[in-house]
């Protein structure tokens, strides 16, 4: 009996200290986030990951928002929109967060809006697909810049060329596939016609008898490859070898060094549609943007010694409208947050600058994209782009 | 006709590939009947070693070599710690055994390495040979020239050599070849060893073609599965025969009719062989061979 008391006087004390401890820890602004950290689409969640613990962390530094400190809660999906949508109701129903910065994948993200709807909690995704934000969800945001507006830039880039018949050769991967639906949605507006199109495997190693087809189509006048990975690599070097001379445009899904270094001198010549954080050396100082990618390619690669990507940028850009709404609200009040974060105007990020609406909860527009052209193995930005 | 010879140039090169990938999985089969399915990351091991030791400044040639060393380690390791201890279990859980070993080559070489693509120089340049209003890279004759000399060397091994009829000895009748003196734990060692420094030769003269990464193994490895079927398992010449066969028909297909169905009417044609000729083009019946 005595045992059994002192047994339940130990208990209550843990049970105070654990509850002191949740009490304490609720007193921070919860902000939750599941990402794709491993699995396919890890070259997505890793560099978002890091830039959130990095922020975070420099935020609460300096203070916290609104004098409350940032509590970060990972989930990692693995890349699977099932999980994703799991830990969105874990984030919700156990964590009880504030508002969400997440969603490496269109997929996960589409999985995870119902869940966020419901709960009413603002959803900043960092998810590429247009249908995140068409029709727009009242509580859904989105900081990447769409495929379409890639296609858009890539077409009015041609247009100024005076080049307006096209072939089309893309992957099956699913970047490659859903902007090559775009791009086909978006010409005739652009006044662009596709006389041919391609398509290739995620893993071929080949592309030479697409090519060759397209190369025989009479009338093309330039080539685009919406694709992702090392398909554009490989599409890049068969059309050096097949000494095709017609310009060539690969898209945004490529916009890194490592793509020239694997294409090689074939890369010469190909031009395609970057955001500003790849270029960040090489945009003019009057560039509003500069400041921005300049410090955060800085700070990114200090503290995690890798080089940036846009995805990091995206997952930067969450946070900082987020935690800006918050500091207009004066609160962290889930409500007077989201209709912060849909008044954001004029806000500098790493993807573009940021003005939102009640019908747009993107708020880029073709000016968040650069045309570059790869020149003696380096970026050069097309003038006038 | 300049079209017909490129499709045909570019179902050479992608042949080629698959028939090197193919050749890995013949002699851990002929010796245990096991087919290897961690064979793509041997070459994916072979690629990436290659490229990372160039990375840290080692010469390519010194660089290959310690590719060619740590994958035979790994395919040796392979068979002490997760098959030679599973000895008895039925081929069909050995395979199981394989494609665990696959996944997990495959995690640890997303921590060791890394999760980008990597690419090598070429052998002769990256120069496109012309011929006939048609293209071919040298990297592609060096794969093809490879996967020649990989089939002529099996081939002497076992026709010729007394190792040689060890393992077709050991993959007939274990129990009869130890009776007969044959150290079978060597035997399935040694062709552990030599599927891996084939897969990680692959792996070198195939990387400035397709390119490399961590992940690089699993969809070669079926490909390079497929050929090994079609051509008949075990037979080093069906191996490539397969390969070719396969890049050429999806050349061909991805050429005149449309790139969308390439894999699908490569696949279709195996499936009709092997309805057909269940043994693959090449293949001998167990029957036959005992």
């Amino acid at each position: 009996m005595r045992a059994m008391q002192h047994f339940t006087v130990t208990a209550a004390i843990g049970l105070c200290a654990l509850l002191g401890a949740g009490l304490s820890a609720s007193a921070e602004i919860k902000i939750g986030t599941v990402l794709s950290v491993t699995g396919p689409a890890s070259f997505l969640g890793d560099p978002e990951k890091k830039t959130l613990e990095i922020y975070v962390e420099e935020i609460n530094a300096k203070g916290g928002v609104n004098g409350e400190k940032l509590q970060l809660i990972v989930y990692d999906d693995g890349g699977n929109a099932n999980n994703a949508r799991t830990f969105a109701t874990r984030l919700v129903e156990e964590d009880k967060i504030v508002a969400m910065v997440g969603g490496s994948t269109t997929g996960a993200t589409l999985a995870m809006i119902p869940v966020f709807e419901e709960a009413n909690i603002p959803f900043i995704s960092l998810a590429g697909a247009i249908q995140i934000i068409e029709p727009v969800h009242k509580w859904v945001f989105k900081t990447p810049h769409t495929d379409k507006m890639a296609c858009e830039k890539i077409f009015a880039d041609l247009k100024t060329r005076k080049l307006t018949t096209i072939a089309l050769i893309s992957g099956t991967d699913a970047f490659g596939k859903s902007m090559r639906d775009q791009c086909v949605a978006v010409a005739p507006n652009a006044g662009i016609t596709i006389v041919t199109e391609e398509s290739y495997g995620p893993r071929d190693s080949d592309m030479t008898p697409q090519l060759t087809n397209i190369r025989n189509k009479a009338g093309v006048q330039a080539v685009v490859n919406p694709g992702f990975g090392q398909g554009p690599a490989i599409v890049t070097r068969n059309y050096n070898q097949l000494g095709i001379k017609l310009p060539l445009y690969q898209s945004h899904g490529v916009a890194s060094k490592q793509f020239i270094e694997l294409a090689g001198p074939a890369a010469e010549g190909v031009r395609l549609p970057a955001a500003a954080l790849l270029i960040a050396d090489k945009l003019p100082n009057k560039d509003p943007q500069k400041p921005v990618v300049v410090n955060y390619t800085r700070t990114y690669q200090q503290k995690s010694g890798q080089a940036v990507s846009t995805f990091g940028g995206h997952a930067y850009d969450g946070l900082m409208i987020l935690v800006q709404a918050m500091q207009r609200a004066k609160s962290a009040d889930k409500a007077k947050v989201r209709d912060e974060i849909e008044k954001t105007k004029g806000y500098i990020g790493t993807g573009g600058i940021v003005n939102m609406s009640p019908t747009d909860h993107m708020g880029l527009d073709l000016s968040a994209f650069h045309m570059l052209e790869i020149k003696s193995g380096d970026w050069t930005l097309v003038p006038g782009t | 006709m300049a079209e017909l010879l490129q499709f045909v140039f570019s179902g050479l090169t992608v042949g080629a590939i698959y028939a090197l990938v193919a050749l890995g999985f013949t002699l851990i089969y002929n010796a245990s009947d096991i087919i290897n399915f961690a064979q793509g990351e041997f070459v994916m091991l072979g690629g990436m070693t290659t490229v990372f030791m160039a990375l840290a400044g080692v010469p390519l040639p010194l660089a290959v070599l310690i590719a060619i060393v740590v994958t035979t380690g790994v395919g040796l390791a392979l068979h002490r710690l997760a098959i030679e201890p599973a000895r008895g279990a039925s081929p069909v859980a050995l395979i199981m055994i394989t494609i665990g070993a696959s996944v997990f080559l495959r995690g640890v070489a997303q921590i060791v390495f890394d999760k980008r693509f990597h690419s090598l120089p070429a052998l002769f340049g990256a120069d496109p040979i012309q011929f006939g209003g048609a293209a071919i890279l040298p990297q592609s004759l060096v794969v093809l020239a490879g996967a020649a000399v990989i089939v002529v060397l099996l081939w002497l091994f076992v026709e010729r050599t007394l190792l040689g009829k060890a393992v077709i000895a050991t993959a007939a009748n274990r129990l009869a070849a130890r009776l007969i003196g044959v150290d079978t734990r060597r035997i399935v060692d040694f062709s552990f060893v030599v599927s891996a420094a084939i897969g990680a030769i692959a792996g070198i003269l195939i990387t400035p073609i397709t390119l490399t990464s961590y992940d690089a193994g699993t969809l070669l490895a079926l490909k390079g599965f497929a050929a090994a079927m079609l051509g008949g398992i075990g037979s080093p010449l069906g191996a490539v025969v397969g390969g070719l066969l396969i890049g050429m028909i999806e050349a061909l297909t991805a050429g005149y009719i449309s790139s969308s169905y390439k894999d699908a009417v490569a696949f279709l044609i195996i499936l009709v062989v092997l309805v057909v000729m269940p043994h693959g083009l090449f293949g001998r019946s167990k029957v036959e061979r005992v």
